[in-house]
């Protein structure tokens, strides 16, 4: 491959132009980790402005959710930094990434599946609605006045999916799309500036996955948040990201909107492999 | 609407339960002083609320924190010997025995919970059969430590020895002897104190349970990583559950201890802490209700077996090992649900049936 030519590719930005003029969400400069020989993600560099809907993909291997868990320090970077809305990330824990703004959903669903579909939602609250210890054991004024509070706001951010009567059930025992946008709500529910989504319509039929399209963009257009996702799930990509980055081997192979990437040769040759006659 | 039923729910069973508890007392405390209870199971009522409370707070930590504990029995020597030590002080200041046996638990569990939270910072980094390792191995140094020191009391004032017994006056005496332990401890603990001591641990963590705290708690049971993603201190809530229930098992050793004018320190060691562990798995992972009724039949059960006088331990496990199977055989439990609902259904009918009577 010729570096020049990728080069010249990743220097073209992908912000949507209303962003234009705004201070970035995340821009990551130069971003690598190395698990000891191996160069997992090497020179990762995205801007990702404050109401975009960015797409990262790339085919399986490539270091997708290794960059996911850069950006919330389930990892540590061994290079470059991440500026979460003009603040360095260095040294901060996932607890404090979360506090800075970033949230997240996994790809192998993680969920407090002994609790009920509510109280994960209350936990996803921790930070935004407070009650100290001694206040809860004591059950002073406060502690009924922020459990009430909680619980209203819970139903409200689950009335998103439209999931407020499962608040009761057991988030184990939701059926898996429920599962995945249970978690969509969980992450919502942290107040975030940036939610990553890992493949979220994995598991889904074309009429859900439809559907979770159309509730991401009203989750981008209500909360004014940036949301990065990664998905194979080429329609929803093509579909509601304003813009794409690709990645394979742990580099960045392209950078543009979707019409710039479906076109991009190189792209198509991480995806489909070299013609035979080149 | 919904979510105010779950909450009902769930403080309706935690309602019931320490209502349970409460009617068991009362009507224990009728025998004990009608004199229908044998001197046998009078001595076995602050031993079995000292159990119970171990239970619940071993519960906390390997029921809802979901982290193996095999040290449990540590803490409640730290608390018995730290409140013996507190109590036997505060005897010679006060003359009233409930004062000093209630200075003495608050001293003993802040003891116990410095003990908690001082094992909870190295124990933090650790996860699973490490920790549980770990937990083990500091029983036992609790266990050797109490073996080794002596503690007396004479005009003076205190004098605090390690492996070599301190030198005190004629008119003094020893509060702790070394690997003798306690002795000479006024028995001032009553069935009455060690309940609402009980009492109000078990509302302490139903309350917890029931809150924010117990939220991010139990989201740490349940997915540690995604409990971090959401912005959760692993280490604040980790610290805390340890030290709330070193707490809580540091007030059981000292209402324990002061039921008995000699503890030894081999009374808290690691068969203790198994047989702790042994009612909070019997009961139910979480479940307060079941560690309370599992500490209080298995402590009891060896003293009814006496009759089999030779072969009590053997019966004993024979009953464990058939109890265990058949809470976690699917046939049995199926039968004993059905069996359940069987009577809900009775009282339900009665209560349609009123319903009906009142509405006519």
């Amino acid at each position: 491959m010729d570096k020049g030519k990728i080069h010249e590719v990743i220097s073209e930005s992908i912000i949507p132009a209303r962003d234009k003029d705004k201070r970035p969400v995340l821009e990551c400069s130069h971003l690598g980790i190395t698990f000891g020989g191996l160069v997992a993600v090497d020179d990762f560099n995205l801007t990702v402005g404050p109401t975009e809907i960015a797409g990262l993909i790339g085919p399986n291997g490539a270091g997708k959710t290794t960059v996911f868990n850069l950006l919330t320090k389930v990892y540590q970077p061994t290079h470059g930094t991440i500026i979460l809305d003009g603040q360095d990330t260095r040294g901060m824990n996932t607890m404090q990434v979360n506090k800075a703004g970033i949230a997240r959903t996994f790809q192998n669903i993680r969920l407090f599946d002994k609790l009920t579909v509510e109280e994960n939602v209350k936990i996803g609250l921790h930070n935004q609605i407070k009650c100290s210890t001694v206040s809860s054991i004591l059950r002073l004024p406060s502690y009924w006045k922020t459990e009430k509070e909680a619980h209203e706001k819970a139903l409200e951010l689950l009335s998103i999916f439209d999931m407020q009567d499962m608040a009761d059930y057991k988030a184990g025992s939701l059926p898996y799309g429920a599962q995945r946008r249970l978690e969509i709500v969980r992450a919502l529910a942290t107040n975030p500036k940036l939610l990553l989504l890992d493949e979220p319509a994995a598991g889904m039929n074309p009429s859900e996955t439809a559907e979770l399209m159309e509730n991401i963009r009203k989750i981008r257009d209500t909360f004014q948040i940036a949301i990065l996702l990664i998905e194979h799930d080429m329609n929803l990509v093509m579909g509601i990201c304003e813009g794409i980055a690709v990645l394979n081997f742990g580099r960045i192979i392209a950078k543009g909107s979707p019409e710039e990437i479906q076109a991009n040769p190189t792209v198509i040759e991480a995806y489909l492999g070299k013609k035979k006659e080149d | 609407m919904k979510g105010r039923k779950t909450l009902n729910k769930t403080s309706k069973n935690n309602f019931i339960t320490m209502g349970g508890l409460l009617l068991v007392y009362v009507i224990v405390l009728i025998l004990k002083e009608g004199g229908i209870t044998t001197n046998l199971i009078n001595g076995q009522l602050v031993p079995i609320c000292a159990y119970m409370l171990m239970a619940i707070s071993l519960n906390l930590t390997v029921g809802i924190l979901g982290e193996l504990s095999l040290g449990h029995a540590g803490f409640m020597s730290v608390g018995a010997f730290g409140g013996v030590l507190i109590g036997t002080l505060m005897q010679e200041v006060s003359d009233s025995k409930t004062l000093c046996l209630l200075v003495a638990v608050i001293g003993g569990g802040l003891l116990a919970a410095l003990a908690g939270f001082l094992i909870g910072i190295p124990v933090l980094r650790l996860r699973g059969d490490y920790l549980a390792i770990v937990t083990l191995a500091f029983g036992q140094i609790i266990k050797s430590i109490v073996n080794i020191l002596y503690v007396g009391l004479d005009a003076d004032g205190l004098h605090v020895g390690f492996i070599e017994k301190p030198e005190i006056l004629e008119d003094g005496k020893m509060i702790i002897n070394g690997a003798m332990g306690a002795t000479g401890i006024r028995k001032i603990s009553t069935f009455t104190f060690a309940f609402v001591v009980l009492m109000l641990c078990l509302i302490v963590i139903y309350n917890l349970i029931q809150s924010r705290t117990g939220r991010a708690i139990m989201a740490l049971r349940d997915n540690r990583i995604a409990a971090e993603s959401v912005g959760i201190n692993v280490t604040k809530y980790k610290l805390l559950v340890f030290a709330i229930s070193a707490a809580m098992a540091g007030m059981a050793g000292t209402v324990f201890a002061f039921n008995y004018s000699t503890v030894t320190p081999t009374k808290f060691d690691f068969n203790t802490s198994i047989l702790i562990l042994v009612f909070v798995v019997l009961g139910g992972l979480g479940s307060m209700r079941g560690s309370l009724i599992a500490a209080a039949l298995l402590t009891l059960l060896p003293e009814l077996l006496r009759e089999f006088s030779d072969y009590r331990m053997l019966v004993y496990a024979v009953v464990l090992i058939l109890v265990m199977l058949g809470t976690n055989n699917a046939k049995i439990r199926n039968l004993v649900a059905a069996f359940i609902s069987d009577i809900k259904s009775m009282f339900g009918g009665k209560k349609t049936k009123k319903e009906e009577k009142t509405n006519g």
